[in-house]
């Protein structure tokens, strides 16, 4: 067991955890932040993005240890910085049952914190390690398309 | 008009909704929300009937001993059945609450109206309120089957755009799904699993028996069941995966591993002609011979491999064992059925279970939700007090729900000089595709869920009986809606095949309707017909017809491009559902890759209540049917599973989703029809016709790999 001080959504924790515990479970059970999902422990399905420093991050297997001194950023704490993809999500009925979307929410937000106008292709590639199941792709993307269309999101 | 099921078991109105003083209305349903957005339906109908704020509607989980039993929420049955009984509920109320209203006020009925539960009239100062009258008071009546509904042309919200429920707190990231929850006290606990179905445990090394206790872990072991429970996820998870390693399996000979197809074609089987979508106990008849007007007869063999449901989060369940009663929180789609099948596989008494249903992810039916519930509760039951947090793993998810059946289509057929269909066989092979949860003594009930297999005494899998209802399993859709004379329909029911199987979207209907309208197409083109026009002229339903219809003008409005193709398909989902006609262009790409372009559906699900969830089904079913079609295939040798992860079982990605158009037929007043189901079908064979459409390649064994059309290039030179 070791301590780590994490900044998450803007606020400093003290864990206590063991070095190797993937970041997801502190942030679930320790933090209380369950908008990463489990799906696959691999980093293969995308469900587990956080941002780090603004940029998308898997947390299923990478170590607790090595997001110290960064600033992590969950589903949770979009709500404050990226509601206008949030909404854009909502208004296009952009989920079924929603396991993927706080992961592909994520992906999005990190998407336009880097460019205001991603291309089709840009859009593709930050979606790409993102599954989802219930066939929302087309909704996920005609959400992007909007925020594009009306150029409104906030670059943080 | 047969009595709708789910109001014959529970008539009385209480059952379905409540009012309750503080100003909401209560419904009740037993159909859980699995993505398909079927509370938001139902909320929507309940506002419409009651004339009500849709903010006003609020629903209880559906729970044993609260709920009505409606079965299990699957086969597209929820708007047909818990839509439909919704609606007379609320009609019930509203003409229950007008009458009260009028007696209160002392004025004729006919002079109130309704402004979001309050009820005034022209001859009175004085108004009530629903709260006012029938504020958390029972109604103590039965649901009028004849009540009084709204007239469509009068709907608010019916047919009009609304927000799913939930989606703000699932975008945001607050949505409770059962992984999610939490208790004082709670450990969690992963499964050990063994290499395949047919292994036994023999030991576990001591030592690391020891290790594991000295670091907390608790370790549950009946007969090969063998779990693990810690208060740190991470420590379970890793616990059980030194314990996989610890453990000694007796392998025995394994699965059998020879070619899938093969087996299906050549294992011992049930055999049963069809008529009017029904098996019918009398010895299968020889195929018919070739008419003597026949001018093109064609034959097909069309395959399909083991498919898997694949969602994306692995199943979990939670579960506390408490003075002899056992509470369960599950995303099961069959909360009574799921009792009877724990209580029977736990030797309980049905009324000591309580099972509760939570959010999960999208499921596409039966998934593992079901026997992570037993998985939870055997742990639970072994450390009782303590609340158990059972999750698969993805490796679990994927190595051990039940599939979908792998399945040969034997279909032939003549035409005559004209271009008529004048034979038509088509015979299934598949094991079967319903193998959920039920009540029955034996193994029967319980040997249903995974875990009662490996118990000290197992309920070893049972052979389960043919489904004999109109399009059950392996025949669903298998009898066409085309109005050919002389069919030749058989389902063969095959035993002993390697794989765990039962309900998956369609059941059968998936496999049945790609090579239906894959061989459609290969009839009109022998013929020289068009795909359309054969279509058409084989239809006697006009509602059927205008979907195709439909579907064709907006598919062909823009002219192709180049180096694509584009196929059709349809089908009304058993008949009886919702009609879909799905158009699909595509190309090849030098890489043998299928890229999708465009696709189009239309469909007829009769009232439209959530025009933009019906959308949605649409959408997702199709992109769910393009990554089977193009992509999936369970794999596996003697020594087990070996898809174990989205590497060894990869499905659709962003990068090849089409442009989706959605046509729907506007049926004010018509009945309900379920369509989550609808395109899933058409879509396979759409896709096989573009193909063809676009090479020049028939291609008949899915799934349609990049190996697949390279193959079908190099036979065909």
């Amino acid at each position: 067991m070791a301590t780590f001080t994490l900044r998450v959504n803007g606020a400093a924790h003290q864990v206590k955890a063991d070095p190797s515990t993937p970041l997801i479970f502190v942030l679930r059970n320790q933090l209380g932040l369950t908008g990463p999902k489990l799906g696959c422990g691999l980093e293969q399905c995308g469900a587990c993005a956080v941002l780090v420093d603004g940029k998308p991050e898997l947390s299923c297997v990478r170590a607790v240890s090595e997001f110290e001194d960064q600033d992590i950023t969950t589903a949770e704490g979009l709500s404050e910085s990226h509601a206008d993809i949030q909404q854009a999500f909502i208004d296009v009925g952009a989920a079924q049952c929603g396991y993927c979307i706080p992961g592909i929410v994520t992906a999005t937000a990190g998407l336009f914190n880097q460019t205001k106008t991603p291309t089709k292709v840009q859009i593709t590639e930050a979606l790409h390690g993102h599954l989802c199941r219930c066939g929302s792709h087309l909704r996920v993307l005609k959400a992007i398309e909007r925020l594009v269309q009306e150029g409104a999101v906030d670059a943080n | 008009m047969p009595i709708n099921p789910s109001l014959k078991g529970h008539p009385a109105l209480d059952e379905w909704l409540s009012v309750t003083s503080d100003g909401h209305i209560v419904i009740t349903s037993g159909k859980v929300d699995i993505g398909q957005r079927i509370s938001t339906s139902l909320a929507v109908i309940a506002a419409e009937e009651l004339d009500v704020d849709l903010s006003r509607i609020d629903f209880i989980r559906t729970e044993t001993g609260l709920s009505p039993d409606e079965g299990v929420t699957s086969g597209s049955n929820s708007m047909e059945q818990s839509g439909e009984a919704v609606r007379l509920a609320t009609a019930t109320a509203r003409g229950r609450l007008l009458a009260l209203a009028a007696e209160a006020l002392e004025v004729d009925e006919s002079t109130l109206e309704i402004d979001d539960g309050l009820i005034q009239s022209r001859e009175t100062n004085r108004s009530m309120t629903y709260w006012d009258l029938q504020g958390d008071k029972p109604f103590d009546i039965d649901v009028d089957l004849n009540a009084k509904i709204k007239s469509p042309d009068t709907y608010r919200l019916v047919g009009k755009p609304v927000d799913a429920r939930g989606i703000k707190d699932i975008v945001g990231g607050t949505m409770v799904y059962v992984h999610d929850m939490k208790m004082p006290g709670l450990l969690h606990a992963r499964v050990v699993r063994p290499p395949h179905y047919k292994a036994t445990l023999n030991s576990v090394d001591d030592g690391a028996m020891h290790r594991a206790a000295d670091a907390g872990t608790k370790v549950v072991r009946d007969g090969s069941f063998l779990a693990v429970a810690h208060a740190d996820e991470y420590a379970a998870l890793t616990a059980a995966k030194r314990l996989n390693v610890a453990a000694d399996w007796h392998t025995g000979p394994g699965l059998d591993g020879r070619n899938i197809f093969d087996q299906l074609t050549s294992n011992e089987r049930l055999s049963m002609p069809l008529e009017n979508g029904v098996p019918v106990e009398t010895p299968v008849p020889d195929a018919p011979a070739i008419p003597g007007n026949a001018a093109v007869t064609l034959q097909a063999r069309f395959e399909r491999p083991y498919h898997m449901h694949g969602s994306i989060a692995p199943s979990a369940a939670m579960a506390l064992f408490e003075d002899g009663a056992l509470t369960v929180w599950t995303h099961s789609q069959g909360v009574y059925v799921l009792r009877a099948s724990m209580a029977g596989a736990l030797g309980m008494n049905e009324k000591k279970l309580t099972i509760k249903h939570m959010p999960g992810s999208g499921c596409y039916g039966h998934n593992g939700a079901d026997d992570v519930a037993l998985d939870a509760a055997l742990v639970a039951r072994a450390l009782p007090g303590t609340p158990i947090m059972l999750k698969w793993t993805r490796d679990d998810e994927h190595a051990w729900e039940p599939y979908s059946s792998a399945m040969v289509m034997n279909v032939g057929g003549s035409l005559d000089a004209d271009g008529n269909v004048v034979a038509w066989s088509h015979e299934t092979y598949s094991d079967t595709h319903v193998m959920r949860p039920r009540p029955g003594a034996g193994n029967t009930g319980p040997s249903r869920l995974l875990a009662s297999w490996f118990l000290e005494k197992p309920f070893p899998p049972m052979t389960p009986p043919p489904n004999m209802q109109a399009h059950g399993g392996v025949h669903r859709n298998l009898d066409p809606l085309y109005t050919f004379a002389n069919k030749h329909l058989v389902k063969h029911l095959v035993r002993n095949l390697p794989l765990r199987t039962s309900a998956m979207r369609t059941l059968g209907g998936y496999a049945n309707v790609f090579a239906i309208e894959s061989f459609m197409d290969e009839l009109a083109e022998a013929g020289s017909l068009d795909p359309l026009e054969f279509r058409l002229r084989n239809l006697n339903d006009e509602r059927a017809k205008a979907v195709l219809v439909a579907m064709s003008k907006n598919l062909n409005a823009t002219a192709l491009p180049g180096g694509r193709g584009r196929g059709i398909g349809f089908a009304r989902y058993k008949n009886e559902k919702t009609y879909a006609a799905v158009g699909v262009e595509l190309s090849v790409n030098d890489a043998a890759e299928v890229q999708l372009h465009r696709a189009v559906v239309a469909a007829d699900a009769g009232q439209v209540v959530d025009p933009d969830g019906l959308a949605a089904q649409m959408e997702g079913g199709l992109i769910q049917a393009a990554s089977w079609t193009l992509m999936e295939a369970v794999q596996f040798d003697p020594d087990g599973i070996t898809s174990r992860d989205w590497d060894s079982y990869p499905i659709l990605r962003f990068d090849n989703i089409p442009e989706v158009e959605v046509v729907l037929m506007d049926r004010p007043g018509d009945p309900y029809l379920g369509a989550g189901e609808a395109v899933s079908g058409p879509t396979a064979g759409a896709i096989a016709n573009a193909i063809r459409s676009a090479t020049g390649q028939r291609l008949r064994s899915l799934p349609f790999t990049p190996d697949a059309i390279r193959d079908a290039a190099l036979k065909s030179t």
